[in-house]
């Protein structure tokens, strides 16, 4: 016998079976897909949250209201010029009823409002969020004027924000760790399966004395490399579908004042991430459920 | 091929038989006992037959030594260790001493002939460079030396037992057991694979061969363990 007639390469001890391998890939796939997006969503609402908290901490409302006889929108210009130079105040702008009537428009339509009904101008404020102007100071520098200010420092606004985006974030976490469980849940039956349906592999093994952790290491790679493969995928796919989604959330979000899912740069780690968390999932459960096996039928 | 005999294991002892059944019964779930009250020694280095007819026991008796199954009642020993007290971990370490042939063969349908046999050396860890020139030369011996690439499907019921004997050996094993290894074999063959039994037997191995074949356990003047319905209803008087 040549040497060259020997065979060259060692098979594998766990022949490919692509009929079980392939609606496990897709739902694995389709796992980390969800998976994914819930991440996404988390990571959007978890920024998105930080810059309109920012935002809303950054800035006053001062609206005065208009005294019959009196130029509003005179004292509504003075009035930003007083706010302006007090400490803490980075600019203060007038609206004027023009300004107004223009935030109503969407609402009221083209006609407008009436000439004699009285509107109240509003003076933006962006103030310092790291120094901002004392409680009180903007009434109190208003106090001797004839009109009535009332300010708003948007913080119940800002709690509801906090609130809503909290929620967002959690729900978006727990989804995850749903997913997560159903993942392993899955990969669990299918490894269990697959080693039903190769019990003569391990059997064989067993017989010649392979201790079990070389058994369970064979069904292990084979997992290891089919949640790899499935979790990239399933990756790829929720980014870009992510990107698709950002995209369309930013034109709806400027026509329609709804909020945008913002995609940043860290997404570019999700799919190495989540295909090395999908393949150590599914390699951590494969064996276990095989080494209970081997130790259920030999005790 | 040109086998050398292996060094004792530092467990075994000379005086301890290879195998030991004291009152040993086996009963699945809650069946009836289908193997009673066996007691026997196959001394380390011996040579025997088990025969029985069909239903006999032969089959079952075979997994208890191989630690298939675990007995109900009685003491099994193997190479002087109560296969009972082993801890788990311990058991490949026992089965890597233990060739086993099955009736059924149980090759590996998707693995060659070659790496069907080279299945115990895999799994020892041995490198494929070490392994190769032997396992040709004993698929050789056994007359499948042209059939190396060959996938057990395309093989006859005498190949396949040849190759599942040849599994069985190519470890040089501590014990041997083989089930109806020759069943399927020409009588010429029957008689080449008996030899090479002797030979490995010769070179230290203990072996059993359970057959109902009463040429082939006549051809040899080895002692037999028969039995019926459960029980052993001779056994030599050494054993």
């Amino acid at each position: 016998m040549s040497t060259q007639d020997k065979p060259r390469r060692t098979a594998p001890l766990l022949p490919p079976d692509h009929a079980r391998d392939r609606p496990l890939f897709a739902v694995a796939a389709i796992l980390v897909f969800l998976a994914s997006l819930a991440a996404l969503g988390a990571a959007g609402a978890w920024r998105a949250s930080d810059g309109w908290t920012a935002q809303l901490a950054g800035e006053l409302t001062v609206q005065l209201i208009a005294v019959d006889g009196r130029d509003a929108d005179a004292d509504a210009y003075l009035a930003a010029q007083q706010i302006a130079r007090l400490p803490g105040v980075i600019s203060a702008d007038a609206r004027s009823r023009a300004d107004a009537e223009a935030l109503l428009r969407p609402w009221l339509g083209p006609a407008g409002l009436p000439d004699d009904l009285p509107v109240p101008r509003l003076i933006a404020v962006r103030i310092d969020p790291e120094n901002p102007p004392a409680p009180g100071a903007i009434e109190t520098l208003l106090s001797d004027e004839p009109y009535e200010v009332a300010v708003d420092d948007h913080a119940r606004w800002e709690a509801a924000v906090q609130q809503a985006a909290g929620a967002v974030r959690y729900f978006a976490l727990a989804l995850m760790g749903v997913l997560v469980l159903a993942a392993g849940a899955v990969i669990t039956f299918a490894a269990r399966a697959s080693l039903a349906a190769r019990w003569d592999v391990a059997e064989a093994l067993h017989l010649v004395g392979a201790p079990d952790r070389y058994v369970t290491g064979i069904f292990q790679r084979r997992f290891f490399f089919l949640g790899l493969k499935a979790g990239l995928a399933g990756a790829v796919l929720a980014v870009g579908a992510g990107l698709a989604l950002a995209e369309a959330g930013g034109a709806a979000g400027q026509a329609f004042f709804l909020p945008g899912l913002d995609i940043g740069w860290s997404a570019a780690a999700i799919p190495p991430v989540a295909a090395l968390a999908s393949a150590l999932i599914a390699a951590g459960t494969a064996r276990l459920a095989v080494g209970a096996e081997l130790k259920a039928r030999w005790p | 091929m040109t086998p050398t005999p292996r060094p004792s294991p530092d467990l075994t002892r000379e005086t301890d038989p290879a195998v030991r059944f004291d009152a040993v019964g086996l009963r699945y779930g809650r069946g009836p006992e289908i193997l009673s009250d066996l007691s026997f020694d196959l001394p380390s280095g011996s040579f025997h037959f088990l025969t029985g007819p069909s239903g006999a026991g032969k089959s079952s008796l075979l997994r208890l030594i191989y630690r298939d199954r675990q007995p109900s009642r009685g003491l099994i020993s193997l190479f002087g260790r109560d296969t009972a007290l082993m801890p788990r971990e311990d058991l490949p370490g026992l089965r890597r001493r233990i060739g086993v042939v099955f009736q059924d063969f149980r090759l590996l349908g998707h693995l060659s002939v070659f790496d069907n046999v080279a299945l115990p050396l895999r799994v020892a860890g041995q490198a494929r460079a070490s392994y190769a020139d032997d396992v040709a030369d004993l698929l050789a011996w056994v007359g499948l030396g042209e059939r190396l690439h060959a996938l057990p499907a395309s093989l006859s019921g005498g190949e396949q037992q040849r190759a599942a004997i040849a599994r069985a050996v190519i470890s040089r094993p501590d014990l041997l057991i083989a089930d109806e290894p020759t069943g399927n074999v020409d009588p010429a063959m029957a008689h080449r694979l008996l030899r090479l039994f002797v030979e490995l037997n010769r070179l230290g191995t203990t072996v059993l061969i359970a057959s109902h074949d009463i040429t082939l356990v006549r051809s040899l003047n080895a002692p037999v363990l028969e039995l019926a319905e459960g029980r052993l209803v001779s056994k030599p008087k050494a054993a």
